[in-house]
């Protein structure tokens, strides 16, 4: 495997890292089956992309990215918690509105951004080669956004949205509004994604109506991965789990790209990937039995 | 060994002498070329043929003077990007990218090695290219952009009463969108009006076709990957409302269209392999100027005309370079 396709890997699964958060706080601690990723991440990328095109500054176009993810999770815990329509199909309804939305954003499904100006291209010094410098400031935005999570989430408010997902009823009789940080929680969540889809469309060359599709099962499956490498219950180890599942993931996938030699293809990758959540999920399984024997 | 009779010694030296033959070609050096593409689907499979048969054409044969690598990102633009990083990293001589996420995710990773596309309808717009001259940088290749003044004339051939045309297309697809949007500028100026019926997935691609009866003369598709998929779907709708179908690739006229003036996408595939083979040989991909489909052939099918109630002029069946019966 060559070092650039390593650091490709890297590249794509810091930036799935974002997703992986996004989907960890909507998927453990809100427990909300949340389908709008598959939309808010293209999102974000259109967003991004038309903001960049338009001339404004990037960093600021990656800000309303954020925001425009963040609004479509607070629309799906809008659609939810007012409207009370059952959580996984608010989701579902979000997401293929997100299509259509995402389209009339970009006018045409494809804007590139090869010759426009990105956060990368602004950040990176001359003497340092994109496929390194690109990682490089990805580590630094996913620990900003891991570091940020953990400490919001100890805070009052945060703690409140943890207390939401784990026992609604408890909350409400301890005097919190659970509607409200359900719709918060799903802010940060889609906010994170939003974020992720604009700097994917920087560092790939522009953002494209196709490039939503899939992205819940990544972000699930990093979830998965990480907590079986990492299994803890707490906050701070569940965060740094959920990032490194995400980069395992694309290394596994590089990883199935150059193994040409046990006849693997890209066209399997889709087998990989649930060989890869199935063995993950087995591992914490085995452990257990392991240590019972131990123990007998 | 005792066992084995003299010819099947004979035989097996003749094998050995064979390889150390072959050996001895490997020797000579090895060019690479890695080819990707977004999805598999047959025009992008045959144009993918075609770079192969034109580099097998000037003697660059697999295994032994060529590496050839192929891989699809099955529709996913993550995937597509990792292969793009994949295939940048292995170096090779020359990479092709074929249709406009490939392309784009292979421009946006490299700034040097070779990158030729095809199957992209503008890499202008793509960003790809600068312009439509060499570019001066490392990406060159083909376009399957169609002239759709020669489209225009060829529906106006077939239903000369035409008034308005109608579309059927998927919105989400970047080629699809720049055809209508061409249309859309070029249309008024021959008095036609557009009509427009979205299919954002296959199975919309007949209820998207019925919408258009009785508002339309004839229906005009582009290479739009869901209707190409669910041609049959909108035959049926021609062949029941009595609406003409012109196509754009001619495999669709074999599938009910009555016609196409299209390109061959066996063909582009050859045109762009010899690009390949130009760049294999030193010239630099940004000296060669990006191209448009060389040879553009006329199908026709007459047991679907005959089916969509349309009269074929003689003239067009005589300049058909297959007629379908």
């Amino acid at each position: 495997m060559s070092l650039f396709s390593l650091f490709g890997a890297l590249e794509i699964g810091l930036i799935f890292s974002l997703v992986a958060l996004g989907v960890f706080i909507s998927f453990r601690l809100l427990r909300f089956p949340d389908l709008t990723v598959d939309g808010s991440f293209p999102l974000g990328g259109a967003v991004g992309a038309m903001c960049i095109v338009s001339g404004m500054d990037p960093f600021l176009a990656t800000v309303c990215a954020t925001l425009a993810g963040a609004a479509a999770g607070v629309l799906t815990a809008l659609l939810n918690v007012h409207l009370k329509i059952m959580d996984l199909l608010a989701s579902i309804l979000m997401m293929i509105a997100l299509y259509s939305i995402n389209l009339r954003i970009m006018g045409k499904p494809n804007i590139p951004l090869i010759m426009e100006p990105t956060v990368f291209s602004v950040l990176q010094p001359e003497w340092l080669v994109d496929y390194i410098g690109r990682p490089l400031i990805l580590i630094v935005v996913v620990v900003l956004a891991k570091f940020g999570l953990d400490a919001y989430f100890s805070t009052q408010q945060g703690l409140a949205i943890r207390a939401t997902g784990s026992n609604p009823r408890m909350a409400r009789s301890q005097g919190v509004n659970t509607g409200a940080m359900i719709i918060l929680g799903m802010a940060i969540s889609n906010g994170l994604v939003g974020l992720a889809g604009a700097l994917y469309a920087q560092t790939q060359g522009g953002a494209d109506i196709s490039m939503g599709i899939g992205t819940i099962v990544i972000g699930l499956a990093a979830v998965i991965v990480g907590e079986s490498i990492l299994p803890s219950r707490k906050l701070f180890m569940l965060t740094l789990a959920v990032v490194l599942g995400a980069i395992v993931y694309r290394f596994f996938i590089a990883l199935a790209l150059n193994s040409d030699f046990i006849g693997l293809k890209a066209q399997d990758l889709n087998l990989v990937t649930a060989l890869l959540v199935t063995v993950a999920l087995v591992i914490p399984l085995l452990k257990q039995r392991y240590a019972r024997r131990k123990r007998v | 060994m005792l066992s084995l009779p003299k010819k099947a010694l004979l035989s097996l030296s003749v094998i050995s002498l064979a390889m150390s033959a072959s050996f001895a070609i490997a020797a000579e050096p090895v060019k690479s070329v890695a080819v990707t593409a977004i999805v598999e689907h047959p025009a992008l499979d045959s144009a993918r043929d075609g770079i192969l048969h034109a580099l097998n054409e000037a003697g660059f044969t697999e295994g032994k003077n060529l590496k050839w690598q192929y891989q699809s990102a099955q529709g996913n633009t993550a995937t597509a990007a990792q292969i793009a990083r994949k295939f940048i990293g292995d170096n090779p001589d020359v990479i092709v990218g074929i249709a406009t996420p490939s392309a784009q995710a292979l421009v946006a990773g490299s700034k040097s090695v070779p990158v030729v596309f095809t199957a992209v309808t503008d890499p202008v717009q793509a960003q790809l290219t600068p312009s439509w001259e060499a570019s001066g940088t490392n990406v060159t290749g083909v376009s399957d952009i169609l002239e759709l003044e020669k489209q225009i004339e060829l529906i106006k051939e077939i239903v000369p009463e035409v008034k308005n045309i109608g579309m059927v297309y998927n919105p989400g697809e970047a080629n699809s969108v720049a055809v209508v949007e061409a249309f859309k500028e070029l249309l008024p100026k021959y008095g036609l009006k557009l009509v427009e019926a979205a299919a954002p997935r296959t199975v919309d691609v007949s209820s998207a076709a019925r919408s258009l009866v009785g508002k339309v003369d004839v229906i005009y598709t582009n290479t739009d990957n869901n209707v190409v998929s669910a041609y049959e779907a909108l035959a049926k709708v021609g062949n029941d409302s009595k609406i003409p179908l012109i196509a754009s690739d001619t495999d669709s006229v074999k599938r009910g269209a009555i016609a196409a003036l299209g390109v061959n996408y066996r063909d582009l595939g050859e045109q762009t392999g010899r690009i390949v083979v130009r760049i294999l040989n030193g010239e630099k991909p940004g000296d060669i100027q990006p191209q448009t489909s060389e040879n553009l052939q006329l199908y026709v099918n007459v047991t679907a005309a005959e089916k969509q109630g349309v009269l074929l002029p003689l003239s067009l069946i005589e300049r058909a370079t297959e007629i379908i019966r």
